[in-house]
């Protein structure tokens, strides 16, 4: 690519990217009518929403994979579509290379567009069928580039299709002719035509079987470190998470509840649900699990919890935590944890 | 000794306008009383048309082909539709992956727990919903009584698994297949889910063959496991044994495939390529074109499936030796 680098700002302790206080709420509540309730005799107007993402903060640094992990519904793809500006923020900022990105247009937004990249879960969902290979890859290098000659584009796309291990021969077909595994590198490549610097992947191998998993995994290190990306890496999968990450925010019901450097998480994880949610994974060869066992169920985040959202399922939960909600705190070198049993060293 | 199910040389095929497709290509395997089972493999490895074969439930264009699925020494493949009913969900039930698409969504947990029931027991209503609310309690619902009038919509994921494991527990049946129970719930669901499903099979008695293409969870709950791949069995043995100690060079493969295994950061190791599709199985074995070990024969000779060892261990593949000790074969 040769147009301009975006602002090659000092990557101070903003990092790459930075979320401050970072807020998402969806209203829910539909027609009047169904904003209309009875409530002690009286009609009162009420509006539902989904408190998905609740005040998030933290910084990712460049060339690192920072992952954020979570059981379904804690808000952990809301937050990957938030940062990306998918999805406007209620409240909060987000920072790239230090310059606020939140409140951008479509036409300011195009040159960070370039810079930040995604690769969903699904590969049976995320490419057009209507489109081959060669018309999916090379439409955002169009986009980017309008000036860019069409023999240009066709060696970009051979060069990127061979990098994802894609015969790049096979660009004229369309991708029901490939397999699972083939569309996920596809949907790679798709991200890696416009040169990105971020790239945000939500469950990108959930949907693949073992082997072919790891030939996934492989290419998006290979990427990284042939292109010095930084990634952002939602799963629910938390042997990969381990295996791949430098940093790991782990969420609850739209909160962040511990952000460690991955081998200090998985060795002494210090939040409660991280602790839970670590017992849980299935080793080989480990016979009775001995897992954490949490009372109850996840809350809707329709009605959060007052005070600390994970109280209501925590086996050191006391009156304080009921109603206050726990700030995120450093307790050591890099580990951030939002908990009152572990600030007042009850655990 | 007899088995309480055991499966010979048993082989499906779906018919197609092509000709047949072989889905499963002779496989044999046996489950004693009490016995828990892992079948694994990657998708289209045809670990749940195995399970479905075994309770005879192959729906066009697919057909039993051969082979013999022995259950008390009933031959269920060659049963009639109204005596494998008798059997079906009353000897062997099923648990499957979605939980919402088991239950009916406009009758109440009750109402189909007991017509459960009253499908394979001449029963009285107040009879079938005692024992409906006892198995509720066994899969540690709390209030019982009040769920029983609710629907499924009204219960979280994780609640309506432990349903469906009540529904299948309800007939007392001597095996459970479980197809993917737990793979659409999160990681916490799953582990007392599996905990539940272990500890039932332990204190009821139950055989248990558990689909899943989850090794983790296999090595944690079952005793014996069998890998799959492209219709066939490639090894099986006690399941400590097999996950710590693979033999046959693609259960090797899935396992150092695993993160976790190596140091963070590491690149993993990949099988390269991928499982063929089932009209086009390459001759000899059907691994040899992902294989690092193959050699001449394995693109000529299908391997036997054969002992390896005295611990019950079975592998097929031509570079896999057997133990000398086991004399000349």
């Amino acid at each position: 690519m040769t147009t301009e680098q975006p602002n090659q700002m000092k990557t101070d302790e903003n990092g790459l990217l930075a979320l401050k206080q970072v807020v998402k709420h969806f209203d829910i509540s539909g027609g009047l009518l169904d904003r209309l309730r009875l409530e002690k005799g009286k009609l009162r107007h009420r509006r539902t929403t989904v408190k998905a993402v609740n005040n998030v903060s933290f910084t990712i640094a460049p060339g690192e994979t920072f992952s954020v992990v979570g059981e379904s519904g804690c808000g952990k793809s809301t937050l990957a579509r938030t940062t990306l500006g998918i999805y406007p923020p209620n409240s909060g900022r987000i920072l790239y290379r230090g310059e606020r990105i939140d409140n951008k247009n479509g036409q300011q937004m195009l040159p960070f567009r370039r810079k930040m990249q995604m690769i969903f879960q699904d590969p049976y969902a995320s490419l057009n069928p209507r489109k081959t290979v060669m018309q999916t890859l090379e439409e955002p290098v169009v986009f980017h580039n309008p000036s860019i000659s069409a023999d240009q584009v066709k060696d970009r796309v051979a060069a990127v299709m061979s990098q994802v291990g894609v015969d790049p021969k096979w660009a004229a077909r369309y991708p029901h002719e490939f397999s699972g595994g083939q569309r996920q590198r596809i949907s790679i490549a798709r991200a890696l035509m416009v040169d990105p610097e971020f790239i945000v992947a939500d469950e990108p191998v959930s949907a693949l079987d073992v082997s072919i998993q790891a030939q996934i995994l492989n290419l998006l290190m290979d990427a990284q470190a042939q292109r010095g990306l930084t990634y952002m890496f939602i799963t629910h999968d938390l042997s990969v998470v381990e295996h791949i990450s430098n940093r790991v925010a782990v969420m609850y019901l739209g909160t962040l509840c511990e952000l460690s450097p991955a081998k200090s998480l998985f060795e002494s994880p210090r939040h409660p649900y991280t602790q839970a949610l670590l017992s849980a994974i299935p080793k080989l060869g480990r016979k009775k699990s001995g897992h954490v066992k949490l009372k109850g169920e996840v809350p809707t985040p329709i009605n959060l919890p007052g005070g600390c959202v994970f109280h209501g399922r925590c086996i050191y939960a006391n009156p304080r935590c009921a109603e206050e909600v726990p700030e995120a705190r450093t307790v050591e070198n890099k580990v951030i944890v939002a908990c009152h049993a572990v600030e007042e060293a009850r655990i | 000794m007899s088995h309480l199910l055991e499966v010979n040389d048993l082989e499906v095929k779906f018919g197609l306008r092509q000709g047949d497709l072989t889905a499963i290509n002779g496989i044999s395997f046996n489950l004693d009383k009490g016995e828990r089972m892992g079948l694994v493999g990657e998708s289209g490895a045809g670990k749940s048309v195995t399970g479905f074969a075994i309770i005879n439930l192959i729906s066009k264009p697919g057909f039993i082909s051969g082979g013999r699925v022995i259950f008390n020494g009933q031959d269920l493949a060659a049963l009639s539709e109204e005596a494998m009913r008798e059997i079906r969900g009353n000897h062997i039930s099923m648990i499957f992956q979605d939980p919402m698409m088991t239950l009916n969504p406009v009758l109440t947990i009750g109402t189909q727990m007991v017509e459960t029931l009253q499908a394979h027991r001449r029963i009285t209503r107040p009879e079938a919903e005692a024992i409906a609310l006892e198995k509720l309690k066994k899969v540690q619902i709390p209030s019982p009584e009040k769920r029983l009038a609710q629907y499924p919509h009204e219960f979280s994921g994780g609640m309506r698994q432990r349903i469906v494991i009540a529904i299948a527990l309800i007939t007392d049946p001597e095996i459970i297949i479980a197809d993917e129970p737990t793979t659409a719930l999160d990681v916490t669901i799953q582990a007392e889910i599996m905990d539940l499903l272990q500890q039932l099979c332990e204190s009821e008695d139950t055989g248990l063959i558990l689909i899943t293409h989850d090794l983790g969870v296999v090595s944690q709950v079952t005793e014996k496991i069998a890998v799959m791949y492209a219709g066939k069995i490639v090894e099986s043995g006690l399941t400590d044994r097999v996950v710590n100690n693979p033999k046959h060079p693609y259960t090797q493969g899935l396992i150092k495939a695993l993160p976790g295994s190596l140091q963070p950061g590491a690149r993993l190791n990949q099988i390269p390529g991928m499982m063929p599709t089932l009209t086009d199985i390459p001759p000899g074995c059907a691994f040899n074109p992902r294989c690092p070990l193959c050699e001449t024969i394995c693109r000529n000779q299908e391997p036997p499936f054969i002992p390896v060892d005295h611990l019950t261990r079975m592998v097929a593949c031509h570079m896999v030796k057997p133990d000398p000790s086991m004399g000349t074969r």
